[in-house]
């Protein structure tokens, strides 16, 4: 039988690394990250996990550490947050387009200035283009569940991709709550020894990372767009076994009471289960709404979001970050590029909301649906609406 | 569902306060969220912890904005405002006093139930350190009955090792001498 335990979500996240047998964690603290590879450093110290714990002095230093480790064919694993994940900034690019396995789980926090610790989506969404895969999780259960898949996924022979798993910062790295831990026999089904296709070993020499000459460097490129792209496939696949051995089921994108929803919310992370709430007390009103959330991002999901929204009058999508001078945030804009060629598409409506911890209440979506129906009537040119905004 | 909110100052152990009850509910099958007030915390200065607990999953990610129940783990904070913000109206107040909960009401005003339970005194004997936080988690459950003794006492158990037969002395003298006004 399965133990279900009350745990923090940061230690379920460092316990599910430790099933995952990894060779190398290289980290370095930064709230709210840090409990997940302190507790790490701990199993590693004790003897609970043989794996090797560098600790480093800087983000840019972890990651490519971990670019290094992954290049000689080790399962590696690191996490950060916010100006951490900005430090990592020109290395992450490197990572993906020499196709070096590395999970690393994010704990979503604002980004400076002003200094804040809390959570929004500032951080990944500045790193939206790096080439790693990325998923979001709404729930611990969910982050636990998405490391044993991001390590599957990775080191995948078809996609060879590093993998961001989101997190939002303390909504979830923070809180204890139950997890349905999993047996270490059936993580070792799940997920077999990484079997590199080329290593970095001094008996046997070869060069990677050299530089790219106009002749071969569009190539390259255009290799990491089809093998992230392509790696959707492998993605859902490393779902449906996971479904075959843990029982518990995920796909890219997620519905919830939209079969004959008019207005669909469209949310990323832990505002999701809120969100779901919010919906239900609608359908008490007898409203007609429903939820629609993404779990990857990137490669992101074109068709099965067109086929969950497709029906819908009105989309209110739930931004947790702002994409700066293009007056809307960087998920409503995904949206409305993927709908654009689209017949039949739903009015969309953008809205920004819980930026560096502003709580998000339910009431919030009440206020949301007002909005994007008198929008919709109207049908004025949507531009985005940053909700709950002091502005004496 | 019930929701909770502990005060304390930083070092007391409110956040370890709202932990385990959460799992303790959760090792007897029911559904627990705690979360610590996200701040800034430092040894001294008020702090906040949330608890949630139910009998269904839990959905809700909000703040806590209106407690059933509050825990006050240092006397010092009473006349906070922020210990009775969105407390319901039959809500309830648990704080750790020298005071009987007869005069607490009087001298705060607190139109809540409250109930008392000389923490510090009782910390100080059992735990011979003033952190009241596994005191006040005696009187806590023997005014609400959340969570069972014995699993409260794994709980226990598992964080503190050596130091929890102490720990749940101090509990279980709270739990017995919790003096409640409704």
């Amino acid at each position: 039988m399965p133990k279900r335990v009350g745990m923090e979500v940061s230690i379920g996240i460092a316990e599910a690394v430790k099933l995952c047998d990894v060779d190398v964690i290289s980290a370095y603290p930064i709230t709210p990250q840090t409990h997940i590879v302190e507790h790490l450093s701990e199993l590693v110290a004790n003897g609970e996990l043989d794996a090797e714990f560098i600790p480093v002095e800087s983000e840019h230093t972890a990651i490519s550490v971990g670019a290094g480790a992954s290049a000689t064919g080790a399962r590696v694993y690191t996490a950060t947050s916010s100006q951490g994940l900005a430090l990592m900034h020109e290395i992450l690019f490197i990572v993906s387009s020499m196709r070096l396995p590395i999970v690393m789980t994010v704990a979503n926090r604002a980004l400076s200035a002003p200094i804040n610790i809390w959570n929004d989506h500032s951080d990944i969404m500045a790193e939206r283009d790096i080439g790693w895969i990325q998923t979001f999780a709404i729930n611990g259960q969910e982050a636990y569940d998405l490391t044993f898949h991001a390590f599957r996924v990775a080191e995948d022979e078809k996609v060879q991709l590093p993998v961001v798993v989101n997190i939002d910062g303390f909504t979830l790295s923070h809180v204890i709550e139950p997890i349905e831990l999993v047996e270490k026999e059936l993580v070792d089904k799940y997920l077999p020894p990484r079997k590199p296709i080329l290593t970095l070993h001094p008996d046997n020499p070869v060069t990677m990372g050299p530089v790219g000459i106009p002749e071969v460097y569009t190539e390259a490129r255009k290799q990491l767009e089809v093998a992230l792209m392509d790696s959707k496939e492998v993605v859902v696949k490393a779902w449906q076994e996971f479904k075959k051995i843990f029982g518990r089921e995920y796909h890219p994108i997620e519905t919830y009471k939209t079969k004959d929803a008019e207005l669909i919310f469209v949310t990323m992370g832990s505002i999701t289960e809120t969100a779901m709430l919010a919906v239900d007390k609608l359908r008490e009103k007898g409203e007609k709404v429903g939820l629609v959330y993404i779990r990857l991002w990137r490669p992101f999901p074109h068709e099965e979001f067109y086929n969950a929204i497709k029906k819908a009058k009105i989309l209110a999508v739930l931004d947790r970050a702002i994409s700066y001078g293009t007056n809307s945030g960087p998920v409503y804009t995904e949206i409305r590029s993927s709908l654009f060629d689209k017949k039949k598409k739903p009015y969309v409506q953008g809205f920004v909301a819980g930026l560096g911890g502003r709580d998000i209440p339910t009431e919030r979506f009440f206020e949301m649906i007002e909005i994007a129906r008198s929008a919709a009537e109207k049908g004025e040119c949507p531009q985005y609406i940053h909700l709950d905004v002091k502005e004496d | 569902m019930l929701e909770i909110r502990f005060h304390g100052r930083g070092g007391q152990g409110a956040v370890t306060c709202a932990e385990l009850v959460a799992k303790a509910a959760i090792a007897e099958g029911k559904y627990a969220q705690a979360f610590p007030s996200f701040g800034a915390e430092r040894r001294g200065a008020p702090v906040m912890a949330f608890l949630r607990v139910a009998d269904e999953p839990i959905r809700l990610r909000q703040k806590i904005y209106t407690p059933d129940v509050v825990v006050v783990l240092d006397p010092t904070l009473l006349g906070l405002p922020s210990v009775v913000e969105g407390l319901k109206e039959d809500g309830l107040i648990i704080t750790n006093a020298s005071k009987s909960p007869e005069t607490i009401k009087k001298e705060y005003g607190f139109k809540q139930k409250v109930a008392a339970v000389d923490a510090t005194k009782i910390a100080l004997d059992t735990l011979r350190l003033p952190i009241t936080n596994t005191t006040m988690l005696g009187a806590l459950i023997k005014r609400t009955q959340i969570v069972g003794m014995e699993a409260l006492s794994e709980a226990l158990e598992e964080r503190f090792g050596r130091l929890a037969e102490r720990n749940k002395a101090a509990m279980e003298r709270a739990f017995k001498e919790i003096k409640i006004m409704e």
